[in-house]
């Protein structure tokens, strides 16, 4: 299953390092990640998308985190309720009769449009990484020249539903 | 801006020292007695500052025989090992070292040179990225950027390598930051807020296993390295007698509860007692202490503990459900869960019966082997050993064959005697370890128990023995092969002896008189009885060459795979 783990770290050389080597030692494989300081800019937060066979898995990665000493706060934010949003620029080929097209069909998906040169449009597109994945494919058949996604990165709502289930292994 | 996590450094003096200044009073602030080291190019300066200051400085003959020394040292002391190496190949000459302290949980400072910060990144001579090598094999590492920043960053590793779960934290320094100057400041504390070790359980856990064991018939106890760790000899021995739970004890726990004891069922595991396997796998309560349920231990995990509720005791949250699914989690260090647990005590469980049975395995399916008086059978010779040294004396070993017989024969009644490469498995480990050891501990006996093939891996540490004239005994058990590996080749490979077998040899006696120390070769029991009796009471190092049974294989065992009950051997 894929999980979604945020991670709150010092803001020194070397965490993220320490972060992806833990990963990789412990084979835990990274779909994507994004790392960018918070409101204090001594502080990071790394958001992780990553694949992990069961729930045991998914604790030992988040435990394992938490034991590093410039990681501050590991959650694993899949089962909370949460804003996540991934942005997108996909270069998309065009001729001048699909131009205004393109233009049509990005709109339901608040895309826009960055950048337009004789054969091609570079669009940019934010949201769940759903919509990214419906926009492309939608745009695939004009001819993708090339996109660049950033990964997911989120935060949990500020309202929580109560959860009263309690996990068999779980001590965090 | 908040940058609480920087340690609240006030300026004692205006004055300016050296970098190289501040590491000794780095060191002597958190009163070290002793660094383990070899010098370089990147460390002329801490070396130079360690001549001025008369700092007990031990010069192996090699950086692994260092690390492994700061090992044997930490082990039996309980305090940090301290070692120093220089940059690029010194550093690196310490990784095996690392690996094996990180996995054993043993609590190691380690300072390596740099080449200086200007030429970091440009692949300078002996230029090695250390920090970037070892961050997965230790619990944390640094690199100095600027001078001022090296009494918090001292004062912070010796914390976090000697709290929570130990382990080895290292520290680079950069060749210029050991010559630049900062102001002497004072560390008043230190702020980690991304490490706050759990130390008192959760009390409802607590009463959760209280309430267990009443309900248990077949309890157990598996005992580890964090009972050493914590100092918990005490709380675990008045838990078990209260309770009357047998306990069982992982390789690296031995000593941590009492051989000697009637509620002592010995080493568990791969090469454990019948009585101990058999009460891992058939218990109803599984109560793990400090250990970590490692494979060698386990067995296949499809038949460990399969009718138990398990409880695990651990002060890494980490290691709690790793392997093994744990209904009563609890997170604490080892002596005070054991004492909240003997303070909250409720009534006994009914367990004469499991008791019952397993003396009954213990009397019927001891550890046995077959002796003939031509030859000097390996576990005989650990036996002899314990007799000599009254059972008092600081053992330890390399991996592999003489490793489990030791552990099985040299049995232990006191803590901090035993000292082994458990986790990593290294070679060579155990000869630089005792050195170590000594040096902690002058007033007790120590006895390297050393294969053939280990102590050639680090033999060269001979040099220190006869400068500081530690009476260290060496008992080498051989067989003129890598044992283990040549008893799976027979085992698992039909007798094809692949590279396992080392009939050439140099004369170890010879060796040893190269180097100024008495030793003598051992052929039989009297020999060995008479040998170590003399070298005992000499008070000098000794080197002792015992020729073994070759083929003598270490059971019982279990085969890789296979489950705790399915051991072979179990008849010798």
């Amino acid at each position: 299953m894929r999980r979604i783990i945020s991670a709150t770290v010092l803001n020194e050389s070397g965490v993220l390092n320490r972060l992806t080597g833990l990963l990789t030692k412990r084979q835990f494989n990274i779909e994507n990640i994004t790392v960018g300081h918070t409101e204090d800019p001594a502080i990071s937060k790394v958001t992780l998308t990553v694949w992990v066979e069961d729930d045991r898995k998914a604790e030992q990665l988040v435990k394992q985190l938490h034991k590093q000493i410039n990681i501050l706060k590991v959650r694993d934010l899949t089962n909370m309720a949460l804003v996540s949003r991934e942005l997108a620029l996909i270069k998309v080929l065009t001729t001048p009769d699909t131009r205004s097209e393109i233009k049509m069909l990005i709109e339901p998906f608040r895309a826009t449009v960055l950048d337009v040169s004789l054969e091609s449009v570079t669009l940019e597109v934010t949201g769940d990484s759903e919509k990214v994945d419906a926009l492309i494919e939608l745009l695939r058949p004009y001819g993708i020249k090339e996109i660049s996604r950033t990964g997911i990165t989120a935060i949990p709502r500020g309202t929580q539903k109560k959860v009263l289930e309690l996990h068999p292994y779980s001590i965090m | 801006m908040k940058a609480s996590w920087v340690a609240d450094q006030k300026t004692v003096k205006s004055s300016l020292v050296s970098g190289a200044e501040l590491f000794i009073q780095g060191l002597q602030k958190e009163k070290v007695e002793v660094v383990f080291g070899y010098p370089g190019g990147a460390v002329l300066p801490i070396y130079d500052a360690l001549y001025k200051a008369e700092m007990k400085h031990v010069l192996t003959r090699h950086e692994q025989g260092a690390i492994h020394a700061a090992q044997g040292y930490a082990r039996v002391t309980g305090k940090p090992g301290v070692v120093l190496a220089t940059s690029g190949p010194g550093a690196t000459n310490l990784v095996t070292g690392i690996a094996d302290a990180m996995i054993d949980s043993i609590p190691l400072v380690i300072f390596t040179g740099q080449v200086a910060t200007k030429v970091i990144g440009t692949d300078a001579f002996q230029e090695a990225d250390i920090v970037g090598i070892t961050m997965p094999i230790t619990k944390h590492n640094y690199q100095v950027q600027k001078a001022e920043d090296l009494p918090r960053i001292m004062k912070e590793a010796f914390h976090i390598a000697n709290t929570g779960r130990k382990g080895p934290v290292l520290i680079d320094i950069p060749k210029d930051i050991a010559v630049n100057t900062a102001p002497l400041k004072e560390v008043s504390n230190i702020h980690l807020p991304g490490y706050q070790p759990t130390l008192k359980p959760n009390i409802l856990q607590v009463k959760r296993l209280n309430e267990a064991l009443q309900q248990a018939k077949r309890p157990v106890l598996l005992t580890g390295a964090g009972v050493l760790a914590a100092n918990a000899e005490e709380e675990l021995l008045a838990f078990a007698e209260y309770y009357q739970i047998p306990v069982a004890q992982t390789l690296l726990g031995l000593g941590g509860f009492p051989a000697d004891h009637p509620l002592c069922y010995g080493m568990a595991g791969m090469h454990g007692t019948y009585a101990a396997n058999m009460a891992l796998y058939d218990c109803d309560l599984l109560i793990g202490v400090g250990a970590r349920f490692d494979d060698r231990l386990t067995g296949n995990l499809e038949h460990f503990a399969k009718k138990a509720v398990v409880a695990h005791i651990d002060i890494d949250p980490a290691e709690i459900g790793k392997n093994v699914p744990t209904e009563i989690p609890i997170v604490g260090c080892a002596r005070e869960t054991l004492a909240a647990l003997n303070q909250t005590r409720g009534e006994k469980g009914d367990s004469n019966e499991w008791m019952i049975q397993l003396s009954k395995y213990r009397s019927e399916l001891p550890l046995t082997y077959k002796s003939n008086d031509k030859e000097l059978k390996p576990q005989k010779l650990m036996e002899i050993l314990h007799e000599v040294t009254k059972g008092a004396a600081i053992v330890s070993t390399d991996v592999g064959q003489h490793q489990m017989w030791a552990a099985q024969y040299y049995t232990f009644s006191t803590s901090n005697r035993w000292i082994t490469s458990g986790g990593l498995g290294t070679m060579g480990f155990g000869f630089p370890a005792a050195i170590g050891a000594k040096v902690g501990r002058p007033d007790l006996p120590v006895v390297a128990v050393v294969g053939d093939g280990g102590f050639q891996m680090t033999l060269q540490e001979l040099g220190v023995l006869q400068d500081w004239e530690l009476p260290v005994i060496i008992v080498i058990v051989n067989n003129k092969s890598l044992g283990m590996v040549r008893q799976w080749q027979e085992i698992f490979y039909e007798k094809r002896y692949s590279h396992s077998l080392l009939e050439i040899q140099p004369d170890f006696v010879k060796l040893a008189a190269a180097y100024g120390i008495d030793g003598k070769r051992a052929e039989n029991e009297v020999e060995v009885r008479e040998a170590l009796t003399a070298a005992l009471s000499s008070n000098k190092p000794f080197v002792l060459d015992c020729a073994v049974t070759s083929d003598e294989n270490v059971y019982p065992m279990i085969a890789p795979g296979k489950g705790l009950h399915e051991m072979i051997g179990v008849r010798g």
